[in-house]
């Protein structure tokens, strides 16, 4: 039976829905995090299922509870935004080895698949509740907070994991080196822009109305690098362990000017599971329970080729009004924030939407703010997971720091006391965030 | 530049057969009053699936650039560094199309510069697609 995705109800996506309903009746506990590799070099035991299998067993492990508590699943079915498989394309040599193999055969290579997870899985013998949360962990994050608050299950595993095959993400592959073009990328695609390019077109709309440059990035580019360093589980820990500078950054070679090869965050295979549950059945888990206080959605307006900056503002600032006004909090609340970075160059506008860190200032202001100090230790924690500019593209990093963070656990750990938090994913105008507390007070 | 050529289908024809005619031809929703590229089945802020194709004036202003240095389309990769800019229509300033600007310099592209459109024809089928120009 197909895996059914939240009904549109469940979405809180206009402002005037008031406190959410579900606040104070979910938290978060337990997080797992697989080892991350640049690319899948083609081994059952180092595939996309192999890494989720074990973020699974490790956020069970972290939560201290037995896999029989497990009585649902959301999980985030895509494992890529660039190169996959033939979806009908055969597993490799010594695949049906090790693993067993559900009617889709990619199942566990490069799409995740909640049915393959339970037959490889056979401790999570009482899932009853499966929901895919598509394109975005986000999606599922707040899917997963519907679901528990509905009763609809107690103990629920939020998943996603990614692959990364040999060979370029994006350039040449498959329908790029064709000399014709069908599908919806027929329409833009053939102007030949790489993925950071409407985010870089954008941030030169932006630049050209408030008087700010690309190299007012810098300091943020760099010090979400310091903050991936700290975590043991991110990629350039554990690979490529070097600091960069801000000439390493001013000296970037360009993608799509104004974006450079630092404002592209870097494909790897890495998976996450998090455990969501109620407050009730959280008192036996080991770590400390961190509650979701509301969730909001974005969706794109869709009027043209790509958007305009008029719409990412809109967007943005309507989720920044849609979450207070359900969480019951305002910016000044938030402790530190955690939105999505990759790319880059449209963080500011997710900050300037949350109005974080404002002192009145509506728009046009995250670059300065980016001057000032935005480290960890400072006042203005900005992105203290370091997102995916510093740990890998996950698009799950910031949503695992923000419970680590209330938890006091995180491994960029801000020094001050992190009561509320906010993370979110993953366009300015297409976008699921999540308000996290430590207290419902 | 050697673009790629757009394969049309049933439904977006209307679109691709006056591009052939070097007629700039975009849908518009009744319902809204708004005009929306690329096609689409329905209104994305109604829903409405009555949208009718009206020819439009071919004016507009260039709101963005970027310049791309390294393209994912095998044809275009010859061609780098090479501008892409957003050209924001005269009728509706939301409805973005893009466009190489063909002859306008690396980093020269005049932000707000009024454009028209053009047609340029691509390689592979000869269909045509939308280009744009500086005017002023
Ligand atoms: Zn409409």
């Amino acid at each position: 039976m197909p895996i059914p995705i939240a009904p549109h109800s469940w979405h809180r996506n206009r402002e005037g829905l008031g406190i959410w309903e579900g606040r104070g009746k979910v938290v978060a506990t337990g997080v797992g995090t697989s080892p991350t590799a640049r690319r899948w070099d083609e081994k059952p035991e180092t595939s996309l299922g192999a890494l989720t299998i074990l973020a699974i067993r490790r956020a069970i492990e972290d939560a201290g509870i037995s896999p029989d508590e497990i009585d649902g699943i959301v999980l985030t079915p895509e494992s890529t935004t660039g190169v996959s498989n033939d979806p009908n394309s055969p597993a490799p040599e010594g695949w049906s080895d090790v693993f067993k193999m559900v009617d889709y055969p990619q199942a566990g290579i490069t799409r995740g698949d909640i049915d393959w997870l339970l037959l490889n899985m056979p401790e999570l013998k009482n899932v009853q509740f499966k929901m895919n949360g598509p394109v975005c962990m986000s999606v599922a994050f707040t899917t997963a907070a519907e679901a528990v608050s509905r009763g609809l299950t107690g103990t629920c595993l939020v998943v996603r994991g990614w692959h990364n095959l040999a060979g370029r993400y994006y350039v040449g592959q498959g329908a790029a080196a064709r000399d014709t073009a069908s599908g919806p990328g027929k329409y833009g695609g053939i102007w030949g822009m790489p993925a950071c390019a409407t985010t870089a077109m954008i941030f030169e709309e932006y630049c050209n109305k408030y008087g700010k440059n690309h190299d007012m990035m810098a300091p943020f580019v760099v010090e979400e690098r310091r903050n991936g360093l700290m975590n043991p589980d991110g990629f350039f820990t554990q690979h490529r362990p070097e600091m960069i500078t801000v000439d390493d950054y001013l000296s970037g070679r360009w993608i799509a000017k104004p974006a450079n090869i630092y404002d592209n965050d870097l494909p790897i295979q890495a998976a996450l599971a998090v455990i969501f549950t109620t407050p009730e059945l959280a008192k036996h888990h080991k770590q400390k329970p961190v509650y979701i206080l509301n969730h909001a959605q974005t969706r794109p307006e869709l009027q043209g080729a790509i958007p305009t900056l008029a719409e990412w503002e809109r967007s943005s600032d309507k989720m920044g009004r849609m979450l207070y006004e359900g969480a019951g909090i305002g910016p000044e609340d938030l402790s530190f924030e955690n939105m999505y970075d990759g790319f880059t160059l449209f963080h500011q506008f997710h900050v300037e939407g949350l109005r974080f860190a404002s002192r009145g200032e509506k728009r046009g202001y995250a670059l300065d703010l980016y001057q000032t100090d935005i480290s960890i230790e400072g006042p203005n924690p900005v992105s203290p997971s370091g997102g995916n500019n510093g740990n890998g593209r996950t698009r799950w990093w910031h949503h695992r720091d923000s419970i680590l963070q209330i938890q006091g656990r995180s491994p960029s750990q801000i020094t001050r006391p992190a009561e509320y938090g906010v993370s979110g994913a993953h366009m300015p105008n297409f976008c699921d965030a999540l308000i996290w507390g430590a207290s419902v007070e | 530049m050697r673009k790629q050529s757009p394969v049309p289908t049933e439904f977006d024809q209307p679109f691709y057969d006056a591009c052939n005619e070097e007629r700039l031809v975009i849908q518009h929703c009744p319902a809204c009053n708004r005009f929306q590229f690329p096609p689409r089945t329905m209104c994305p802020r109604c829903g409405a699936s009555n949208l009718t194709w009206q020819q439009v004036s071919g004016r507009g202003r260039i709101q963005s650039r970027v310049v791309v240095y390294d393209s994912p389309v095998s044809a275009l990769i010859p061609d780098q560094p090479f501008n892409v800019a957003t050209i924001a229509l005269e009728e509706e300033p939301d409805v973005i199309m893009l466009s190489h600007l063909p002859g306008v310099p690396v980093d020269a592209v005049p932000i707000g510069a009024t454009v028209e459109v053009i047609f340029e024809t691509t390689p592979a089928t000869g269909q045509k697609v939308p280009e744009w120009r500086v005017v002023g």
